[in-house]
């Protein structure tokens, strides 16, 4: 108690050094800051039938086909093959595509920063067909797939590091019309 | 740098003839091994008119040209003792001598009264004591408009390095490269051209398409380069006069890694169908395409010998990227081997290459090399021997020569992340250094000497 009093003398000495210096000035109005108690009950444990919503996305939208089927399949260094991993992504592309007829897709082939230039353009070229190919395997019309090579313009990872390149090194398939918005 | 002194060869000379590189006594040899640069006094040039400060900037811009050859030094004008220097006038040569000038260039500079300007220069050999010929003249005088002058600043230059060297000159020049902005995953890429030197940076293009890999005309007219051009990767042509920029050709597939052949009447490019890349060759006049390669693998990158015969290219049908060299009329080639097949090897090293880019003196290939986690630019012999890195960095990539075949320029990320700059190099690996560009830039290419 006895500090607090120390404060309140010295705070009372800088108010009357203030006002001798200048005009009084008006009392600021200051609200302090209330704990709003919220006094609404708390939600009873009521049990309520509905329909069960879908979760997640909309079938045949973009998002669906990203979430559930999976866009991108990932190849080795230098690499072009598709591994298991990779074939049961496509596969699920074929099916959702056999599922929505009037979708059409573009395959895009991309590859690290550690190859040159122009070598690289060749090789998602490569990269690009080879999914195309394995999805015409699988009964998906060929009408339907354009590919582009983007070589080592679009990287999705910035690192330069082996995780990144990884990442990088991917046959991306890009929904291009077709799908439940 | 040596002093060649050759007394006798002199006193052979017809005082009327031509003075030939070979009988000058200041020589710049710029293969040898160990070497110190040349000292060379290049006082500002000197005024008969009113604009003291363009005379001073086209010196300037004679010295840098110089000095960034790695071949010449330039003296300390504070070190000079004759301040009386006159284009007429034979200059005092113990004065030069003893600051141990080896060469001495004296220039005046005027305006003319049609607005024009005009530099007009002599080379002195000090130690020999007399004017060096250039193109059989005493002395030249180069004519241009004011805003031309950094032209006339490189064509001095030009006649200086080659007087003294004997190698094609290569200032007077503009290279054209891909100017990069933005973050790594939004890249944007134009086409951008400036003087050799690094002034007057231009785009000519606005970025809303990635474009790559451009390529001169042998007549530094047209560029050649590939762009994402409503969404699909082909070859165009544009004009750098009139900004026009037209597609080439009507390939079903991707186009891209063209290449003008010697003549310029061709375009040297590659097509991918069904994840096959092939090279190609189009004629401009015709418009009429001839396959080249037919084969499994991927083939790209040409690029024509000087003489046309040939065509080197980057294939993997070895496994990995390697250089081969094939005829270009299609015909069987005798490899360095023994051997006649479609196509010749030519690297053998550890690691892959590729962008391989023919000389313009048609003895080498410059390449980019990949090995160990490094890359390299190098050159190799067209027989597939005498291989030689020149550089090496986290990435070095996409060579292409100065129109002499001196000097290589490329593009380099120093560390990884770093955003990429364009670099030169000497051919014997000496002088690296970087071109300034205000922003990232890469794919550098090299125009053939101005008209």
């Amino acid at each position: 108690m006895q500090t607090s009093l120390k404060l309140t003398v010295a705070a009372a000495v800088l108010l009357s050094l203030g006002a001798c210096a200048s005009k009084p000035k008006p009392v600021a109005e200051e609200t302090a800051p209330v704990e709003v108690v919220d006094t609404t009950p708390a939600p009873t444990e009521t049990v309520e039938e509905t329909v069960v919503a879908p979760t997640g996305p909309l079938a045949g939208s973009l998002d669906d086909f990203r979430v559930n089927v999976g866009e991108r399949v990932y190849y080795d260094l230098d690499g072009y093959r598709l591994d298991t991993d990779d074939q049961e992504i496509l596969k699920r592309q074929a099916a959702w595509l056999a599922s929505y007829p009037k979708v059409r897709i573009l395959v895009a082939g991309n590859c690290d920063e550690r190859g040159t230039r122009e070598y690289n353009l060749a090789l998602g070229e490569r990269r690009a067909s080879v999914v195309k190919d394995y999805l015409v395997s699988l009964g998906v019309d060929p009408s339907r797939i354009d590919t582009i090579s983007y070589g080592k313009e679009r990287p999705i990872a910035a690192g330069s590091d082996e995780q990144s390149w990884a990442l990088n090194r991917n046959g991306f398939t890009q929904i291009v019309s077709g799908s439940t918005s | 740098m040596k002093r060649i002194l050759m007394a006798l060869a002199t006193a052979f000379l017809f005082a009327t003839s031509f003075a030939l590189p070979s009988a000058a006594q200041l020589q710049v040899r710029v293969t040898d091994g160990n070497f110190t640069p040349t000292p060379l006094a290049i006082p500002d040039f000197q005024i008969s008119g009113a604009n003291a400060e363009l005379a001073k900037q086209i010196s300037d811009v004679v010295r840098a040209d110089l000095t960034s050859t790695g071949l010449f030094e330039m003296q300390n004008p504070a070190s000079f003792i004759q301040k009386d220097l006159s284009l007429d006038v034979q200059p005092r040569f113990a004065d030069w001598k003893i600051i141990n000038t080896d060469g001495l260039v004296v220039g005046q500079y005027e305006e003319l009264p049609d607005g024009k300007i005009a530099v007009s220069f002599r080379l002195w050999d000090v130690y020999a004591g007399e004017v060096m010929r250039i193109n059989g003249q005493p002395g030249r005088r180069l004519t241009t408009t004011p805003d031309n002058w950094r032209r006339i600043a490189h064509k001095i230059a030009d006649s200086i390095y080659t007087r003294l060297t004997g190698e094609d000159p290569y200032f007077d020049t503009r290279i054209v490269y891909i100017a990069e902005t933005g973050p790594k995953l939004e890249r944007v890429k134009r086409l951008a051209i400036m003087d050799s030197d690094g002034a007057n940076q231009q785009y000519l293009t606005p970025g809303r398409n990635t474009v790559l890999t451009p390529r001169f005309s042998p007549s530094a007219q047209e560029i050649t380069y590939m762009s994402y051009e409503g969404g699909k990767p082909r070859v165009y042509l544009f004009n750098i006069e009139t900004g026009r920029q037209e597609l080439l050709g009507n390939f079903p597939g991707m186009t891209f890694a063209p290449r003008f052949s010697r003549d310029g009447q061709s375009v040297l490019l590659t097509q991918a169908q069904r994840g096959n890349s092939d090279i190609y060759i189009m004629n401009l006049r015709t418009r009429e395409s001839r396959r080249l390669t037919d084969h499994p693998a991927i083939d790209t990158s040409p690029s024509m010998s000087p003489d046309g015969d040939a065509i080197v290219f980057t294939s993997d049908r070895g496994g990995s990227p390697q250089l081969y060299i094939m005829n270009a009329d299609g015909s069987p080639r005798t490899c360095p081997s023994g051997g006649r097949d479609a196509a010749c090897r030519i690297t053998f090293g550890k690691g892959s290459y590729s962008t391989p880019v023919w000389s313009p003196r048609g003895d080498l290939v410059a390449f980019t090399k990949q090995s160990g986690g490094k890359f390299y630019i190098g050159v190799i012999g067209v027989d597939g021997k005498g291989e030689r890195l020149l550089t090496e960095a986290y990435l070095d990539e996409g060579p292409d020569w100065s129109p002499n075949g001196r000097v290589i320029v490329y593009f380099r990320e120093s560390r990884p992340g770093a955003g990429p700059q364009l670099w030169s190099v000497d051919l014997s690996g000496r002088n690296e250094q970087r071109l300034k560009t205000q922003t990232d830039a890469s794919d550098p290419a090299w125009s053939p000497l101005l008209q």
